[in-house]
């Protein structure tokens, strides 16, 4: 097993992988706590394939694709943050969205390229196809990402905990907000490629979920999350590299049985 | 020295009429008591005065060294899940973020929040689970933090509503030693009339047809008073 993992760390796009899988995962799990509590969680599944779609268009036009698909993203985020607070079918009109972007996402690629390998990527991850100029990108983004939240972190939790008392007491709610929505957007992009479209959302979730089950504070539970999803997602590659399956999944069924692993102390604590 | 004073407001709903040329004004060290039935706009005024919501006419003055930062609020049964993880220090300390423009907790926002915490005598709650309090807990938290971002101008909204009697005696305790000990301004919104008549300064009735705005000497004494506490004599 350890010579493996040695011998997977000899690969520089696996370090590649690693490098960005492990940014990647903080971002998420960071913003899941404040997304999970404020019921967005679904908002994440949303978006990635709303980024599939641009993803999508942008490969069929030539164009660099994270320069399309993060401002897209963006826009999309803004658009079904409102949609949730004003809308009551706020979820099936997420549905909606998602599903039509996806729709028109294959049928871009099926039309440029056919059905190759391509879409499964898109769909499914791939940590080929992390290219260098992706992890360059990443890199300061996520970073971009983290010292965001860290610097916010007092604000985010109260208006998680109750916006209508931080929007009372004079608290900018609009512009915190608005922060959380882009760094949202850009996590996901980014996540994407990594843990494709159909997966993305669990990087949110899970992580949150799970600390949910053991900590009750927001700190802990901030901390726990990230723990839980860097470790996940190490775990998750080193194994999909031994058995030589999908990167993504192998992340998401980590999380899963550290989830269940968390509900069983739980319940013997109880 | 007023601290408030609202001028002939009025505020609607879509075309709806909610408040209709309400007046009244109040000063530091007082409790005024907004009462009156359900839907008769008590929680759109409380809006107007937060700033939440844009009246038709009329208009709200507060004191020039007033800002909206100083303004306390405790919310109508805020709808927190109890599941929701934060510990009863990280939300007393949420509350001293309204006035600061530093991004993280300085040392005087920390002694704020253990001093505050003291006063409701909830030191020992600091590192519970919020969510898992008793509603009598919960409520004096989130007075605390209330407290924490408001030194003179609190707003209360129904904050006895989901509390038992005697949860509700030991909350006008605290509100009494708080106006008291901090010359505060207290407004407070409740459909329990009695009650909060009781513990009151000045009463503002929002009525079906006509507004009463007063001391509760002379709303004890006018008719919509004498309607609405009955054969209750003083308290």
């Amino acid at each position: 097993m350890l010579n493996s993992i040695f011998a997977m760390f000899s690969y520089s796009f696996l370090i590649r992988a690693v490098i960005v899988g492990i940014l990647v995962s903080l971002c998420a799990s960071l913003l899941g706590v404040s997304l999970v509590l404020k019921r967005f969680s679904m908002i994440g599944d949303g978006l990635s394939h709303v980024g599939f779609g641009a993803l999508a268009i942008a490969g069929a036009l030539n164009l660099a694709p994270l320069a399309v698909a993060i401002p897209v993203v963006i826009i999309a985020t803004f658009f079904l943050l409102k949609l949730k607070e004003t809308n009551k079918d706020g979820d099936s009109m997420v549905a909606i969205i998602s599903t039509s972007s996806l729709a028109i996402g294959i049928t871009v690629v099926s039309f440029s390229t056919g059905m190759t390998t391509d879409i499964n990527n898109y769909m499914f991850g791939s940590i080929l196809s992390l290219s260098k100029g992706d992890v360059i990108l990443s890199i300061p983004l996520t970073i971009a990402v983290i010292v965001l939240f860290i610097l916010f972190y007092n604000r985010i939790f109260s208006i998680t905990f109750d916006e209508r008392f931080a929007k009372a007491t004079g608290q900018n709610v609009e512009i915190l907000n608005t922060l959380i929505a882009v760094l949202t957007a850009v996590t996901i992009v980014l996540g994407m490629r990594l843990m494709g479209a159909l997966l993305i959302s669990a990087l949110i979730i899970f992580p949150a979920l799970t600390s949910m089950k053991l900590f009750k504070s927001f700190l802990s539970v901030t901390i726990s999350s990230a723990v839980v999803s860097v470790l996940s997602v190490l775990i998750g590659m080193v194994l999909s590299y031994n058995f030589n399956t999908p990167t993504g999944a192998g992340i998401v069924l980590v999380n899963l049985a550290i989830y269940i692993i968390f509900g069983i102390i739980r319940f013997f604590k109880a | 020295m007023e601290i408030l004073r609202a001028n002939n407001i009025s505020a609607s709903y879509d075309k709806n009429i909610v408040l209709k040329n309400v007046s009244f004004s109040l000063s530091p060290g007082e409790l005024l008591s907004v009462i009156g039935e359900n839907g008769s706009g008590k929680s759109t005024l409380i809006k107007c005065i937060l700033g939440l919501k844009d009246t038709v006419s009329g208009d709200i003055l507060y004191a020039d060294d007033l800002k909206t930062s100083e303004i306390g609020y405790l919310p109508q049964n805020p709808e927190i899940d109890s599941s929701f993880p934060a510990s009863v220090w990280e939300v007393v300390l949420s509350g001293t973020i309204a006035g600061s423009k530093s991004l993280f907790y300085t040392k005087t926002q920390k002694e704020t929040a253990k001093k505050t915490m003291s006063f409701f005598d909830i030191e020992n709650l600091k590192k519970s689970c919020f969510g898992e309090l008793s509603g009598g807990q919960q409520q004096r938290v989130l007075l605390a933090r209330a407290i924490c971002s408001a030194e003179k101008l609190l707003i209360l909204d129904e904050p006895v509503a989901s509390l038992d009697p005697i949860a509700t005696a030991e909350f006008y305790t605290c509100i009494k030693k708080l106006i008291k000990k901090k010359k505060i301004a207290v407004i407070m919104v409740s459909h329990n009339i009695s009650d909060t008549v009781s513990v009151s300064d000045k009463v503002f009735h929002l009525g079906e047809k006509s507004n009463f705005f007063g001391t509760t000497e002379e709303y004890r004494n006018s008719t919509l008073g004498k309607r609405f506490l009955g054969g209750e004599n003083n308290a």
